[in-house]
């Protein structure tokens, strides 16, 4: 006799996917040249057609964003600017059902993760610096601090919503207006979100979204209409930009690659550290660039904890994203997957022990069961390299000094994770990493008001909070 | 003595093997559990926790104002809850006062409930402020009326006094007491514990001390049988079933008044303890209001419409 | 060079004894491995000194330094780094006529321009050491997130900062006071004629409290060495005020390899100066019982 949960579907009927998109410049929908499918990763099925922006498109995009940073938007007082921002927020959270909807068909992640997370994160952005855009005098930037012009936005497929309103709701609130390219893979909840700037009346060119691809995205970081570049994605990429923008005054802020340490002391709390290693790397199936991606746990607890650790991941519920009791989705696209498969492989080869639950796939769509190492140590390419997926390095230490020095052996900085119920320790090891973010006895918390961003090779500058405004401002007289 | 060759039953044992148990987060166990109440349990699921929640609630009734009418009432419902469906199980226990055993024990017998046992809550519930003597009393009395199950209260003040060999030596003596008639549920009163770092302490104090079952709360004291606390215990259980091999059962009971609240606690357990606890014999729902909600869900699901209260007994 | 040509005068026939000019790393005078110097001379082209010709070597060696510092100087506490910056200024005041003589007599100014240069470098010293234990309270915060966790941000030193200041005495200190508050460590490249005062600034950073390895002088060309700089993977970050704008591209796209933080300030002091080199470091921990 079992508890066997039957299928639990989120009705898809709350959104209507057109059969093609164009791009969305100067407040309308233009019709694209040349375009390519955009499919669910869970089943594969081809949801649309997504315009691929080319350098016209991306120029008229520029054009119209200078246009309303000159006309309108840097005319308008920071109060009026902030009404825009909180009627976005509210117009998000009337319909925030539909993009969790979308979000999870396009990108493969759990219904539960987009109607739970992402969507709510990325209403309270909007509505924390709606709050922001007639105070920024009092943001320690100096009086009158001014924006930048038009902000180019190139984010990732992991959050693609989240990220659109990491990256839109401060350049908006600080007066900016913006030129965003969403993820190839993940288009349609950026596009949908054109809508709700239609809805929110905010004025034509503020914000322009071309879809695409990497050409798309160089095309607008090498434009010269551009004043600022903000970025996420990979650290390769960001080098990238780093380089193509070197010889501009172009200012960039990259949000970039981790290989997150988490480490566990003996006297963590035990249940609860095992719910945070879930956390830290099954969450969106891994493809979080603060992962928790390697579990560093003290000797005498590591036989205990991965025990435990493999109980809880007997029960991680592995299938159809929209199904409202799925814990792990599908894998974003095909080539991610090979790329997790190619890594994973290297620890096989490597030596380490490969562990998993058993679990179903699918067989249509991208999946990769949630997956540990154990045996692994600093040297296996599988504690050194990124692999975005729901794959866990394990290591341990014999002495707290010990434990930073693994943790901080890396050329990334993103995020780290520490398990301790001593006060002192968690204090003496939230200093010691060097990391932008650090979770103490807990993992893989978003807040808008909230710092976030990495040191090292993860990137420049930080999103959210105070700190991610001085960003899109430059220095007030 | 050894209690399963984990503590000799001394003060210094107790405190040492208690203080050595990892500590609970607050926020990380209320966020776990939170995510399980996200849980969406449909159609046949739905159907088979209704059922499986009716054969495991003990069905209460714990007033100054009891009758022998009222509690022959209840247990008529307990044996057959919906007497124009014979396919609905009978519930897993009654639970009523010392004084009420016999009467209940003696209606059961009369109207083919054999099967379903009386629970008598003892030691002096729900303070458990009286002597051990009387606590002893209590319990034997209970036995000889026909109980099979006692729900005895730990001594909390002695538990928020640190006197661990108090606590732990009265649930040994009134295991004693039941011998092999009765099973033993012992109650924490969590709300009066207020940590679940004391909640998973008392689980472990209760399990040494050889208790069949762990029950949350008395029902007098809010807050009861909330899901974080659930939790607690059920990491409790199924860490003591890796210890010792043996498995004790969980009883919420206190603030589970309808069918949501109950689905939650089955994923509680199914995701917690495992599939091994989601029978009577290892968890229990103490309510009263609960059963007809139950009952009311499973006609919805049978007739395709929403129920009226008018189509189950109040008893 | 302590002494001017007006001393030399009037004193009869005592030879001064002069300085060689050597590096500073890790506390100590090193000369270049590449046994190289090059000669400065006065408006007039009269030899003044033959400071070192710094090699890329002596850049690695510097680099070397400068991170077996760095955890220690980050870790001293606020109000003692406050005094040991404000302690570099009480020096320098001490010798102020020594480096307004030289400053005058390296680059040419008037001796009344090079006292108000050294006047306003040793309030730079006393403006920056104010700010030790006042990052926190400038650049940090503590955030309401929505839910029961503490979330605090506090500014962390970036690590190892390199810093090339533009060819006089206010701009290589403008560089490198700013840099090391916060508990970074430096490597200063001096250019051309600086290399006179920055390297006398040696001595006095050598009598002072300041831990070996916390500023490093490198003395030479930008051209030579900025380039090494810019590419060397344990330099966290780059200051490039003194470098000719057009060079500057090419320093970021070889800095781009471990995406180093590039930044150039006009000569205003602004607590931003010291920001540009810290990261902030947000920590979130659960509240409960």
């Amino acid at each position: 006799m079992t508890f066997e949960y039957a299928p639990a579907p989120e009705s898809r009927s709350i959104v209507d996917i057109k059969p093609k998109y164009g791009h969305f410049i100067d407040g309308k929908f233009v019709p694209g040249k040349k375009h390519f499918a955009t499919i669910n990763p869970a089943t594969e099925e081809v949801l649309s057609q997504i315009s691929l922006g080319g350098q016209s498109d991306v120029d008229k995009a520029v054009q119209a964003a200078q246009k309303a940073y000159t006309k309108t938007w840097s005319k308008l007082s920071g109060k009026e600017r902030g009404k825009y921002l909180y009627r976005i927020a509210r117009i998000l959270q009337e319909r925030a059902r539909e993009f969790a909807v979308l979000e999870t068909l396009d990108n493969g992640k759990p219904i539960r993760e987009t109607r739970d997370i992402d969507i709510p994160l990325v209403a309270a952005h909007f509505f924390y610096h709606a709050g922001w855009a007639d105070k920024l005098d009092y943001a320690g930037l100096g009086k009158s601090p001014q924006p930048h012009g038009v902000a180019g936005q190139i984010i990732p497929w992991n959050f693609p919503l989240l990220m659109l309103a990491w990256k839109v709701a401060p350049a908006l609130a600080t007066g900016n207006t913006v030129v965003l390219k969403p993820a190839e893979t993940t288009s349609l909840t950026a596009l949908l979100f054109a809508q709700v700037c239609q809805q929110a009346e905010l004025p034509d060119g503020v914000v322009n979204i071309v879809t695409g691809d990497g050409s798309t995205g160089a095309a607008i970081v090498n434009h010269p209409g551009i004043h600022k570049i903000a970025f996420t994605g990979s650290t390769d990429v960001g080098k990238k930009i780093a380089r193509a923008i070197a010889g501009t005054s172009k200012k960039a802020t990259l949000e970039l690659g981790g290989k997150g340490a988490n480490i566990v002391f003996d006297d963590a709390p035990l249940d609860e550290t095992v719910e945070g290693i879930v956390n830290g790397i099954f969450f969106n199936q891994g493809h979080v660039c603060c992962a928790g991606s390697r579990l560093i746990l003290q000797e005498g607890i590591a036989d205990e904890l991965i025990e435990k650790l493999k109980v809880r991941m007997a029960k991680i519920r592995v299938g159809d994203p929209l199904d409202k009791n799925t814990d792990l989705g599908a894998i974003n696209s095909k080539e991610q997957l090979l790329k997790i498969q190619e890594l994973a492989s290297a620890g096989d080869a490597e030596g380490a022990q490969r562990w998993s639950p058993a679990c179903t796939l699918s067989a249509k769509g991208f999946w990769f069961a949630p997956t540990i190492f154990t045996g692994v140590t600093q040297a296996h390419r599988i504690a050194r390299e990124e692999i975005f997926g729901p794959v866990l390095s394990i290591l341990t230490f014999r002495t707290p000094q010990e434990a930073i020095e693994k943790a901080n052996n890396t050329p990334f900085g993103l995020s780290a994770g520490v398990w301790s119920e001593k006060g002192s320790r968690i204090l003496w090891a939230t200093q010691q990493l060097r990391a932008g973010v650090v979770w103490a006895n807990t993992f893989n918390k978003f807040d808008p008001t909230s710092p976030f961003g990495g040191y090292k090779e993860s990137g420049w500058g930080r999103e959210g909070g105070k700190h991610g405004l001085a960003a899109y401002l430059k220095e007030g007289k | 003595m050894s209690f399963y060759g984990i503590v000799d039953g001394s003060e210094s044992s107790l405190k040492r093997f208690l203080a050595q148990l990892p500590g609970v987060d607050q926020v990380g166990a209320e966020a776990r559990a939170a995510m399980l109440a996200t849980r969406s349990i449909k159609t046949t699921s739905k159907r088979w926790a209704i059922d499986t929640a009716i054969s495991m609630v003990d069905l209460t009734t714990l007033e100054g104002a009891d009758t022998a009418g009222k509690v022959r009432a209840l247990c008529s419902k307990a044996v057959r809850p919906d007497p124009s469906d014979t396919t609905v199980p009978s519930v897993g226990a009654i639970c009523v006062y010392n004084d009420m055993v016999a009467i209940a024990r003696t209606h059961l017998d009369a109207i083919g409930g054999k099967h379903v046992p009386v629970a008598a809550v003892s030691t002096a519930f729900p303070s458990g402020r009286a002597s051990m003597e009387v606590k002893i009393q209590d319990t034997q009395d209970a036995i000889d009326a026909g109980a099979g199950e006692i729900d005895m209260v730990i001594d909390r003040g002695a538990f928020l006094s640190g006197q661990y060999g108090l606590v732990f030596d009265e649930i040994v003596k009134i295991r004693e007491v039941c011998g092999e008639r009765a099973h033993l549920k012992v109650i924490f009163e969590t709300g009066e514990l207020v940590t679940y770092d004391n909640v998973r302490k008392a689980s472990y104090l209760a399990m040494l001390a050889g208790a069949d079952f762990i029950k949350t709360s008395t029902g007098k004291v809010a807050p009861a049988a909330t899901p974080p606390v659930v939790l607690v215990m059920l990491e409790a259980v199924r860490d003591f079933y890796q210890m010792t091999e043996r498995r004790i059962g969980v009883k919420p009971a206190g603030g589970i008044r309808n069918t949501k609240d109950a689905i939650k606690q089955l994923v509680l357990v199914n995701e917690t303890a495992g599939p091994e606890w989601l029978t009577p014999e290892f968890f229990r729902i103490g309510a009263s209001a609960l059963l007809n909600d139950l009952l009311m869900q499973r006609m919805k699901m049978d007739d395709g419409y929403y129920a009226s209260p008018n189509y189950v007994t109040i008893d | 060079m302590a002494s001017s040509k007006k001393a030399i005068s009037k004193v009869t026939p005592r030879l001064e004894v002069k300085k060689t000019y050597k590096l500073y790393i890790n506390g100590a005078f090193p000369r270049s491995e590449s046994g190289r110097v090059y000669e400065v001379s006065n408006t007039k082209g009269g030899f003044i000194a033959n400071p070192t010709l710094a090699s890329r070597k002596d850049l690695r060696d510097a680099v070397v330094a400068a991170r077996a510092a760095q955890s220690g100087w980050a870790k001293a506490t606020a109000y003692n780094r406050g005094q040991i910056l404000y302690r570099i200024a009480e020096m320098l005041e001490g010798r102020a006529d020594q480096f307004a003589s030289e400053i005058s007599l390296a680059s040419g100014v008037t001796l009344r321009k090079a006292q108000d240069e050294v006047a306003t470098a040793i309030d730079r010293w006393v403006w920056y050491a104010g700010w030790s234990d006042k990052l926190s309270a400038a650049f940090g915060a503590t955030n309401p997130v929505a839910g029961p966790y503490y979330n605090f941000t506090i500014p962390e030193p970036q690590g190892v900062i390199a810093v090339a200041p533009a060819e006089n005495f206010l701009a290589f200190i403008d560089s490198i006071a700013p840099a090391i508050v916060s508990g970074n460590t430096v490597i200063a490249l001096v250019p051309g004629s600086a290399a006179v005062a920055a390297m006398t600034f040696a001595e006095v950073l050598a009598t002072s409290d300041l831990p070996a390895g916390v500023i490093n002088i490198l003395t030479g060309l930008h051209d030579e060495l900025a380039p090494w700089a810019a590419s060397h993977m344990d330099i966290d970050g780059f200051d490039i005020s003194g470098i000719d704008k057009k060079k500057r591209t090419d320093l970021k796209v070889a800095g781009a390899e471990n995406l180093k933080r590039f930044h150039h300030f006009d000569g205003a002091i602004s607590p931003t100066r010291i920001y540009a080199f810290m990261e902030a470091k947000t920590v979130w921990h659960p509240i409960g019982v």
